[in-house]
């Protein structure tokens, strides 16, 4: 499955719907990451997740992970209940950006 | 006495498209059970975590692994029963690592050991693979 990008507000929004697995989380992991890769500001819309595993989480920590290194905005969006309670889980709900729907730009990388 | 009666049990092979089916079977039988939605949510992901750690580090992502999975129903719990083929798991090695420490992957043993209420390696012949048995303790749904 392919996961779907949209420009929006000066982000690469990356939407994540379904349920996020071993099995597509590389997908989502070479989108979210390609996006960057071209020095894109990204969010990450959680909205439409019905099940994320840690292989899903991995994908979005790698993410953070590269925006940080690379002083890029990263951030999660319209988190769903089923992804929040993963994410509390691993702790990473202190760590990610999570905005309820997409945030004002701040003049920050391109 | 403690009564245990085998729900069901599955037999797969070690593909990352095979963890969708169980997951279903799993949440089925967690139904059956009676499970309430945050314990059926827990044991769904718990051993989906557990037949990923076996899928990439046992198997190292070949398809061809063998694992079986069964369930059974004890009076206060559901019990699930984890079997590889893969190289012995090194006790040792298995712990859940520092939150603190920020990187992908590693997750998987400390949301086991967090969903779960108990989960040990039980002991098999040498060279038999791996056989993991986590427990859940019901609760019911609509129940306190």
């Amino acid at each position: 499955m392919a996961f779907p990008v949209e420009e929006k507000d000066g982000f690469a929004v990356v939407i994540l719907k379904g349920e996020v697995d071993l099995n597509n989380s590389p997908d989502a992991r070479k989108v979210i990451l390609n996006c960057l890769k071209k020095n894109r500001p990204v969010m990450v819309d959680l909205s439409a997740v019905a099940y994320i595993d840690s292989s899903g989480v991995a994908s979005l920590v790698e993410g953070f992970q590269y925006a940080r290194s690379n002083d890029l905005d990263f951030g999660l969006i319209g988190v769903s209940d089923a992804a929040m309670s993963v994410l509390k889980l691993a702790r990473l709900d202190q760590v990610f950006h999570i905005y309820e729907s997409l945030p004002e730009r701040v003049g920050r990388g391109n | 006495m403690e009564c245990s009666d085998e729900l069901v049990s599955l037999t797969f092979c070690s593909k990352p498209d095979r963890l969708k089916l169980l997951r279903c079977v799993i949440r089925d039988a967690a139904d059956l059970v009676g499970l309430d939605d945050e314990s059926t949510d827990a044991v769904v992901l718990a051993v989906n975590e557990a037949c990923m750690n076996v899928i990439q580090h046992g198997y190292e992502m070949r398809p061809d692994g063998r694992i079986d999975v069964t369930i059974l129903q004890e009076t206060d719990a559901m019990v699930f029963l984890l079997r590889d083929y893969a190289k012995p798991v090194d006790i040792a090695e298995v712990c859940s690592r520092d939150l603190d420490d920020i990187r992908p992957g590693g997750l998987g043993v400390h949301l086991i050991k967090s969903l779960m209420d108990e989960s040990a390696f039980l002991n098999l012949p040498a060279g038999n693979g791996n056989l993991l048995q986590m427990k859940k303790f019901v609760k019911r749904k609509g129940s306190e």
